[in-house]
């Protein structure tokens, strides 16, 4: 069955295929936004956000 | 109700109206059109219902269709012609009104669900307590337990501490005008239906997703209105970022709706009955059962809750989130971990040894999001602990994320298929759950109830910090009896039923496994009742703050807006 191009059969290769990879990359990059220097500042202001609201 | 809007009747007689014609808003026209016509074919489905629970369930939602209609028409008749504004002199105008019916509701659904956790710990000890009778059956109170528990306990303190942060930490009024009262009254009417069908042995026999097929449809229209409420308060934000609370309860939100559409299509068989048949059998319904499951423990009973913790405990401790960027990666990784953890609900039954592999492994890595948070959320004290000596209410902030440490250490261990082929269909799962329910889930319910009160009914403080400590003391005594109980009641049931005599026989019957469990069960119902105890207790100390405790000044109380 999976000699038949069928899109079910496409999306399903390539959903098994790339996904894990795909999502390590996604997920590396949000811990690369998480611990960029530059954003240090940003999230320390942010991590005071509850206690400084009216 | 004067509790919900204690100073808004007197006041707007007593104002001078704006001279502004008055008319109905169109979702107050829409939704009584709407609730006047579900009112009609309600009854019209009571009077073909094919069973009497169908009958009951269809008349009472005549009922409450018919008391929504009214609700929304009186409504319109007392308040002034313009809709509060969503600031008042630069400052938002915040929307407290469902908040404070959630807290309520918490409160209630938390006291009478403990009480029937006692109830049904007293009947594994002393079965005659199950009276012989149908409606009164472990069998049918057990759900009535988790339910009103995990649901009505713990769903009303989401949504409503959901939509008091959201408002907050975006220093914005909550989105809709009906909207949020539709959210908090729909949900309380889904639990009413699903308890009341419980009792009259309505079920479609799916673990934590009992509820027939009617309800399910309510509570998916419910939860889609509230997610649309949630978003749109985003959306309309005046704090540029969004605060990483708000990601925990959005995550929460979106994955139970996920859940509840995957885990429950079904067809009925009859649109007249309560009885339906699910899509798929055999080990896929297995599967989907605990991908719904375990997720409903990861993102029902965990984000949810955790989103309490970023926001309630630094609030309370008046200290920043330690680390902002362990948040955002604690975020990221639950999220990434969670939904693939499923399949250790179902060690060696006929679902595939991979499959089961996959979900050990993926509960093992949930040790790392797990304790990340954790140490998150303790270091918030960082400078500030001395306040758990005369703070009870954030000791008990503390001590639940403690108690998530520690069940969260646990469950990946008991996922691990040797240690689970022990503690499988044992007391010691009960422990485990309740470890998290009672320790981490119940107690950082209490310390954000204790501390949202105070909040929203504007008040200076709680009426008592000493009955917080007597709720402190006390339940946790009781979780302690409970855990440890469970603990030792489970090893050795598992024990017994694994030992073999040296001519390969079982040693034990199955009934001497349960003979042994006695001591244990009575234990049990002890910590329990202590647990309830301690809740009645919180629920004097809440009355009495919203009662006779002190007004906060500093707040515009005139300004206030009619709920």
């Amino acid at each position: 069955m999976k000699a038949i191009l069928t899109l079910d059969n496409l999306a399903s290769g390539l959903v098994t295929t790339i996904w894990t990879p795909v999502f390590v990359a996604i997920f590396l990059a949000i811990i690369a936004y998480a611990l960029w220097p530059r954003n240090k500042a940003a999230f320390d202001e942010a991590a005071h956000l509850p206690l400084r609201e009216e | 109700m004067w509790f919900l809007a204690p100073c808004s009747f007197e006041r707007e007689s007593a104002m001078p109206q704006p001279s502004i014609s008055k008319s109905m808003t169109a979702g107050e026209s829409g939704l009584a059109v709407v609730f006047a016509v579900t009112a009609f074919l309600c009854v019209i489905a009571s009077a073909k219902a094919l069973d009497t629970a169908f009958a009951f369930h269809a008349a009472l939602s005549a009922a409450a269709s018919v008391a929504v209609v009214f609700g929304i028409v009186n409504r319109y008749f007392d308040r002034p012609a313009e809709l509060p504004p969503a600031e008042i002199n630069g400052r938002p105008n915040y929307n407290m009104g469902p908040i404070k019916f959630t807290a309520v509701m918490a409160m209630f659904w938390g006291i009478a669900g403990f009480l029937v956790g006692l109830i049904i710990a007293s009947q594994l000890a002393w079965p005659a307590l199950n009276f012989d009778l149908p409606w009164t059956s472990f069998g049918r109170l057990r759900p009535l337990h988790t339910s009103a528990v995990i649901f009505a306990f713990g769903g009303n303190v989401l949504i409503g501490t959901s939509l008091y942060v959201v408002q907050k930490s975006c220093r914005v009024r909550l989105a809709g005008d009906l909207a949020p009262w539709f959210v908090v009254i729909g949900y309380n009417f889904f639990i009413l239906v699903a308890g009341t069908g419980y009792l009259l042995g309505v079920t479609q026999s799916k673990e934590y997703a009992e509820p027939e097929w009617y309800a399910d449809l309510w509570l998916t229209i419910v939860w889609v209105v509230y997610l649309l409420v949630f978003l749109a308060t985003i959306i309309k934000r005046k704090e540029p970022h969004i605060f990483v609370a708000n990601w925990f309860y959005l995550a929460f939100i979106v994955t139970i709706a996920v859940l509840h559409l995957g885990n429950n299509p079904a067809l009925p068989v009859s649109v007249f009955g309560s009885k339906s048949y699910v899509a798929w059998g055999g080990i896929q319904d297995a599967m989907f059962q605990w991908w719904y499951g375990h997720n409903a423990v990861g993102f029902f009973l965990t984000a949810g809750f955790l989103a309490i913790m970023y926001y309630f405990i630094p609030k309370r401790a008046d200290r920043p989130i330690y680390s902002y960027r362990l948040s955002i990666i604690h975020f990221w990784a639950l999220i990434f971990l969670y939904i693939w953890a499923g399949p250790h609900h179902l060690h060696y039954t006929a679902l595939p040894d991979w499959t089961q592999t996959l979900g050990m492994t993926f509960s093992i890595m949930l040790w790392m999001p797990s304790w990340g948070g954790m140490i998150n959320g303790l270091m918030t004290l960082s400078g500030a602990w001395d306040k758990l000596r005369t703070d009870p209410v954030l000791r008990m902030l503390v001590v639940s994320v403690a108690f998530y440490g520690m069940s969260t250490f646990e469950g990946p261990m008991m996922s691990i298929k040797v240690v689970n082929s022990l503690s499988h269909y044992t007391d010691w799962t009960i422990g485990h759950v309740h470890s998290g329910a009672l320790g981490w889930v119940g107690f950082v319910s209490f310390g954000a109830l204790y501390c949202l009160v105070p909040w929203v009914w504007n008040r200076k403080g709680l009426y008592s910090l000493k009955l917080v400590n007597w709720h402190f003391w006390i339940a946790t005594l009781g979780i302690v009896l409970y855990i440890s109980a469970m603990w030792v009641s489970g090893i050795l049931q598992g024990l017994m039923w694994r030992a073999y005599t040296s001519l390969g026989f079982l040693e034990y019957s199955f009934i001497e496994s349960v003979e042994a469990m006695h001591p244990f069960y009575i234990i049990r119902a002890a910590g329990g009742g202590l647990f309830l105890i301690g809740a009645l207790i919180m629920a004097y100390n809440l009355w009495m703050t919203v009662r006779v405790g002190e007004q906060e000044v500093q707040m515009p109380v005139a300004l206030q807006p009619a709920e």
